[in-house]
């Protein structure tokens, strides 16, 4: 871990305004990804702007008949609130199934849609990475990647987006509440908030400099059955090979949205719309365009057996 | 009784003789930022640990865990993985477990932590600590204080209704094997007392059903 | 003392103390985390600095130059030792590579330099400034690749690589009914949760390490060869030790660079490798290519049975015996068994629990599953008509000492409901899950090995035996204070017992299940001496003597312990040596293990919902201990079979999965109630103990149960561990598309 000055931030507006100005500054809230990667020397901030003061950990509702989740609402939390559990069991799922307990007690809301890809050459610094040292190099590509992405990569990058709740998030089209260093608030789709990696895998969400994470809000309740999935080799305490999020409604529709599979949580339009032909449209939908490693082909039968049993649950 | 820290009354004096001090604290935080300079910038960090406060001054790299084990020398709390990846270093912070591992010292400025040494002492043991050796819950005993204080939160979270990944339903949480072996599973224990750390909590959640 | 009689009737045959579930005596201090560990010893050395090893980065070639002009200008930096200033080093005779490399790099992240500062947040950080220019050079880092390269191994640890007993080529080609198939497993990482740690402090010119480690004596011998020193110049403490399982075994480069850093800063160090580190920089359980051919009539009954290993280690290692098992557990008067090492630039292979079994059973099993389905005959019966009473090798003029495989089959499938299974795969169903049962033979060699202590006995009445005996979770403590209790005729609160230190004497060592049975044989000895004096100080002849209740009774008289003590104490050492009982009779541990896994009919996700197993191994000197042993060792085997594996990147020559997200092991959730039963069995040919190893045979077979169990309950049949679900789906028929 490179020496680093730190700050507690008194509120949002001067947090995101010490980011812009402090060179290498990185904001700190549950610590448990990016404390991980600073004793690898993997993130090598500056300065640390500690946010867990800010008053951004409360689940309110909205106007809008939704929620509006604060940047620091542990996970453990969120899982638990009880109308998160009642309107929206996918996200219940989604964050109960990642981690552990005690992750969970300390990792936030902002902070898990930022984490990092678990890929592990980005994990050893003495191996290239693109998304690690822009211009060095996938090791993956060629190496070892059964974890890794089979959609949505570039000829720079294969690497996952390792979070659960992201998936539900996405799910349940959730928007993103900033605040910029000049004080401006936006709101970003989580659909628009991971970016894929292109040539440019070193950035991976929409923030610009600076930008602080206020809220996630999500929309109404759009009701149905809530089904969370999560495929792994271990029965707990690991990452995803494949993930899956849905929501069946009555109307034999629905949606998914996948994990393990994209270094985004992914979604694709035409899987939605392919609902009611079943588990097997809505998988060749979501896997159109899938590029595999021999490490990762399994992935997409997994993805669409994975379906095929969620179908079976919510139809049962 | 004690206030949990997730919102409910429970009954379980998890934290024993220390629980009186599961309080909000009353010690003063301690400046909040470092000098903007070099290398040798120290945080002045207040930390009441066990009932106890401490003051000190740290390089603010240092995490909750090398703060205990190095500074304060309570050993007891372990590192197995420093990387969030097996529970050894288990602490319960503000009522809630964490790795403290992956925590900055300076984070918890003002904050209340209870590590094993302030569950019980050999002459003294908490009953999940008694528990433990009763039914072996341990074989090398490296992964072990992790595990006693990821167990007696794990009792306190059930109480509280924290749902986990096995909850059938979501709304109706209550205490099975199956539950407590999903939210102990943070806890890695390569010697695998799994069966046996399991009869132990499931012994101290009867003894308190009782 | 020497054991070259089986044993009698003898004070341990009372049971009053040893053979009872006492808790540890060590378990308050070890729920309470006021047992202190190696880098934990604040007590000690108060001032330690810390050390951080930095790791090659290559895995094969030399140091071009190493820079540490950045590192040592870097705030709170003490000292950084690499070759080129840490003075001739030699290198101990049971490590294969260096524990400080350079200027030759042997593999990836062998330790090339350590960096001491006053706090661990500089030395980790100071360890990213050192410079190393590599010259890198092509290695082999696959073994399937090297397979034909390699050669017969030099005779070792287990004997000659090779047997041949019969015309195995000929019978196997005229049986009846062939199993002939290959399996492979792959490397294994111990993991256990104590990273190697050591805290060294030097004064004058003699050494003191407070250090993890498995074997006391073995520690001394290699630091003095490493660092060219008096054995008598080396203190080694290991009091707690967080787990070993075989990583322990030797020093590693914790406490060689301990040392030195501790020399070059002119103050304590204490070093621990950084878990990230410990796949690569330490030892592994090596790969293995196992062919098995077995021919048997159409009943089952082995006429012909072959077993060929290959595995790979850097150059002067040594092979995977996993062929071992093979000449001793299953009869066939027709037999052949191979080891091959290829030579391979991967981190060293060495011992990791039940060496040789642990993944010759993993094949071994699944083809006697395989035969017994070829032949339609369950798979414990199976066993049962191949069980042999004596070294099928050597015939009936070896027997075994004891052998209850049979009876560990028969209770162990009764206790599991083992009738309740259908032979045919995938026939049970539980909602989404496919059910299955297997089973599997355990079976891990008895190792016995010469063992000392020392027994005092105070004016008060109590006991303190000292020995360098180790306890790495094994009960090491709580066994010896038993075997004290029985023998002084004390309660076991009156026994202290002091391990883990070089100046105490010498033991077995914990290695090998040969722990338990002959530390405790050692401390047998000791009080046999001690009693010879206490009761000659009582007056009484020692045969005639009773020690019981805190007193030594003969002829109507007793005496009361502390009083024959007298206020001076007595004290006496001594150790058991060995004849040559394991010549004359096989050794062995026996086991059955019963499995019932769901496979995920879509996911092809495995868990295990059922575990159990029957066990002989002599007297279970403390069946709480033991079984959590076993226990243990079946959840290592279910880690084997279902996710471990340390990953080879062919192109860098190392570990991917370095770490313990990526090495996944079993977690809680992964791990139902097991049941154990110990068969009930005296060994008189192993020890006055009467006891044998119980600390690796939960491992031996567990795994091929697992495997066993998955294909019964879907049908799919894989021969390369682990079986992860990918192997499992390109067997599993489409599901049902909703």
């Amino acid at each position: 871990m490179k020496t680093f000055t730190y700050e507690r931030a008194e509120s949002p507006a001067q947090a995101a305004a010490a980011a812009l100005s402090r060179p290498g500054a990185r904001f700190i809230a549950g610590g448990t990804n990016l404390l991980d990667l600073m004793k690898l020397q993997i993130e090598t901030p500056a300065h640390l702007i500690d946010v867990n003061r800010l008053e951004l950990d409360k689940i309110e509702a909205t106007n809008e008949g939704g929620l509006r989740i604060g940047a620091l609402v542990r996970n453990t939390d969120l899982a638990a609130d009880k109308r998160v559990r009642r309107d929206y069991a996918v996200l219940s799922r989604a964050l109960l199934a990642g981690a552990s307990g005690q992750l969970r007690n300390k990792a936030t809301t902002a902070g898990n849609l930022l984490q990092r890809t678990r890929c592990p050459y980005f994990y050893d610094t003495t191996k290239p990475c693109n998304k690690r040292k822009p211009g060095t190099g996938c090791a993956a590509m060629k190496g070892i990647s059964r974890n890794l992405a089979i959609m949505g990569t570039s000829d720079a990058c294969i690497a996952t987006h390792p979070s659960d709740m992201a998936v539900a998030m996405r799910l349940l089209d959730a928007t993103v509440d900033t605040v910029a260093p000049n004080g401006t608030k936006r709101s970003i789709p989580i659909a628009d908030f991971h970016r894929l990696p292109g040539d440019r895998p070193e950035v991976e969400s929409a923030l610009a400099p600076g930008e602080l994470i206020l809220s996630v809000t999500l929309p109404k309740p759009i009701g149905g059955t809530h089904i969370y999935r999560k495929v792994r080799d271990r029965a707990s305490y690991a990452f995803a090979l494949v993930s899956v999020a849905a929501v069946f409604t009555p109307d034999k529709g629905g949606r998914f949205a996948f994990g393990g599979l994209a270094p985004k949580p992914w979604r694709v339009d035409a899987a939605d719309a392919a609902a009611a032909q079943g588990a097997k449209a809505v998988a060749e939908a979501a896997l159109s365009g899938a590029r595999t490693t021999r490490d990762n082909a399994f992935k997409k039968d997994l993805t669409a057996r994975t379906l095929a049993s969620i179908f079976a649950e919510a139809r049962a | 009784m004690t206030v949990g820290n997730f919102g409910v009354v429970t009954r379980r004096t998890v934290l024993g003789a220390s629980a009186a001090a599961c309080a909000t604290s009353a010690i003063p935080r301690a400046q909040a930022a470092t000098p903007a300079k070099g290398d040798d910038a120290m945080v002045p960090v207040a930390l009441r640990i066990n009932g106890k406060d401490h003051h000190l001054t740290l390089d603010p790299r240092t995490t909750l865990l090398d703060t205990l084990r190095e500074h304060l020398r309570l050993t007891g709390t372990k590192k197995g993985c420093d990387h969030g990846q097996c529970g050894a270093c288990t602490v319960i912070v503000e009522g809630r477990r964490i790795n403290s591992c992956l925590t900055l010292a300076v984070m918890h400025d003002g904050e209340e932590v209870t590590t094993i040494e302030g569950l019980g002492s050999p002459e003294k043991l908490h009953p999940m600590q008694k528990a433990f050796v009763v039914h072996d819950g341990y074989q090398c005993g490296y992964c072990t204080p992790g595990q006693i204080c990821s167990a007696v939160a794990v009792l306190d979270e059930i109480e509280a209704g924290i749902p986990s990944h096995v909850t059938h339903d979501l709304n109706n949480v209550a205490f099975s094997d199956e539950e407590v072996r999903e939210r102990m599973s943070g806890n890695i224990c390569r010697c695998a007392a799994y069966s046996n750390i399991i009869a132990a909590i499931r012994d101290v959640a009867g003894e308190d059903k009782a | 003392m020497k054991f070259d009689q089986p044993a009698t009737i003898n004070p341990i045959d009372r049971g009053k103390v040893v053979g009872i579930p006492h808790d540890r005596i060590d378990g308050p201090a070890k729920v309470t985390g006021s047992a202190p560990y190696a880098y934990e010893r604040h007590d000690v050395a108060p001032n330690a600095a810390y050390g951080w090893i930095v790791g090659s980065a290559i895995a094969k070639g030399s140091i071009k130059s190493i820079d540490s002009r950045d590192a040592l200008a870097a705030p709170g930096v003490l000292a950084v030792v690499t070759h080129e200033n840490a003075g001739p080093l030699g290198k101990g005779s049971m490590n294969t590579a260096h524990l400080l490399g350079g200027p030759k790099i042997e593999h990836y992240d062998q330790a090339l330099a350590l960096v001491v500062a006053q706090t661990l947040e500089q030395a980790r950080d100071a360890a990213k400034l050192v410079r190393i220019d590599y010259a890198q050079e092509a290695g082999k880092f696959v073994l399937t690749a090297e397979k034909d390269t390699a050669v017969k191994p030099p005779a070792g640890f287990g004997g000659d690589p090779d047997s041949a007993v019969g015309d195995f080529a000929g019978a196997f080609g005229k049986a009846a009914v062939k199993i002939d198939r290959t399996y492979t497993t792959p490397d294994h990482s111990h993991a256990m949760m104590e990273p190697h740690a050591t805290t060294a402090a030097w004064l004058g010119g003699r050494l003191t390490l407070w250090t993890s480690n498995q074997m006391i004596a073995w520690a001394v011998k290699e630091m003095a060869l490493t660092l060219k020193m008096k054995r008598e110049d080396i203190h080694v403490m290991s009091p707690y030790i967080g787990g070993g399982f075989g990583s322990k075994l030797f020093v590693r480069a914790d406490a060689v660079l301990a040392a030195l850093g501790a020399r070059a800063a002119g103050r304590p160090v204490k070093v621990a490798l950084a878990r990230p580190q410990i796949p690569n920089n330490t030892t592994h359980r090596p790969a293995t290519i196992q062919r098995i051919r077995i021919g048997a009539d159409r009943n089952g009954v082995i006429d012909a049975i072959g077993h060929e290993c290959w595995s790979g280690d850097l150059p002067g290692g040594s092979p995977e015996t996993g062929a071992m098992q093979t000449r001793l557990l299953y009869g066939g008067k027709n037999r052949m068994t191979a080891h091959r090492l290829a030579t391979l630039d991967l981190p060293e292979g060495n011992a990791m629990r039940a060496p040789g079994e642990a993944v010759g059973l993993l094949a071994l099993e699944i083809a006697m599953d395989e035969l017994a389905e070829a032949c339609s005959v369950d798979p414990v019966e199976l066993r049962i008509r191949n069980d042999v009473q004596y070294d099928p090798e050597a015939g009936p003029g070896r027997p075994f000492s004891s052998r209850k495989l049979v009876e560990c089959l028969r209770q162990g499938a009764d206790r599991f409901g083992w009738a309740k299974r259908n032979p045919t795969p995938g026939q049970m169903r539980d909602g989404r899950w496919l059910v299955g049962m297997g089973m599997a033979v355990a079976f891990r060699n008895n190792l016995v090995g010469k063992s000392g202590a020392r027994v005092k006995v105070d004016g008060k009445g109590g006991v303190i035996v000292e020995t360098d005996m180790t306890d790495i979770g094994t009960g090491s403590y709580t066994i010896i204070a038993q075997t004290a209790a029985e023998m002084l005729g004390v309660p076991l609160e009156a026994v202290q017992v002091r391990l883990g230190d070089s100046k105490f004497p010498e033991s077995s060592g914990s290695g090998g299940q040969w722990g338990a049975n002959s530390s405790t044989a050692g401390v047998y000895a000791a009080c046999v001496a001690a009693r010879g004096i206490l009761a000659q100080k009582a007056g009484f002849n020692a045969d005639d003597a009773t020690f019981e209740d805190g007193m030594i009774k003969s002829g109507g008289r007793s005496v009361p312990l502390k009083q024959a003590a007298g206020r001076e104490g007595v004290s006496a050492e001594d150790s058991m040596e060995y004849g040559d009982l394991d010549k004359a009779y096989a050794q062995a541990t026996f086991g059955a293990h019963f499995c019932e896994v769901g496979v995920d009919m879509h996911t092809g996700e495995t868990r295990v919902r059922r575990m159990g197993g029957a066990f002989a191994a002599g007297r279970i000197l403390n069946p709480k201990s033991a079984r959590s042993q076993v226990i243990g060792a079946m959840t290592m085997g279910v880690g084997s079979a279902l996710m471990e594996e340390l990953i080879v990147d062919p192109r860098f020559g190392y570990f991917v999965n370095h770490d313990m997200a990526e090495y996944q092991v079993p977690v809680h959730a992964d791990i139902p109630d097991q049941d154990v039963l110990f068969v009930e069995e005296l060994d008189d040919k192993s020890s006055p103990m009467k006891a044998k190893g119980i600390g690796e045979l939960g491992i031996c077979g567990a795994g091929a149960a697992v495997a066993n169990a998955v294909y019964n309950a879907c049908g799919v049949r894989i021969r390369d561990y682990p079986l992860t679900l990918d192997k499992i789906l390109r067997g599993l028929p489409e599901p049902a598309f909703a």
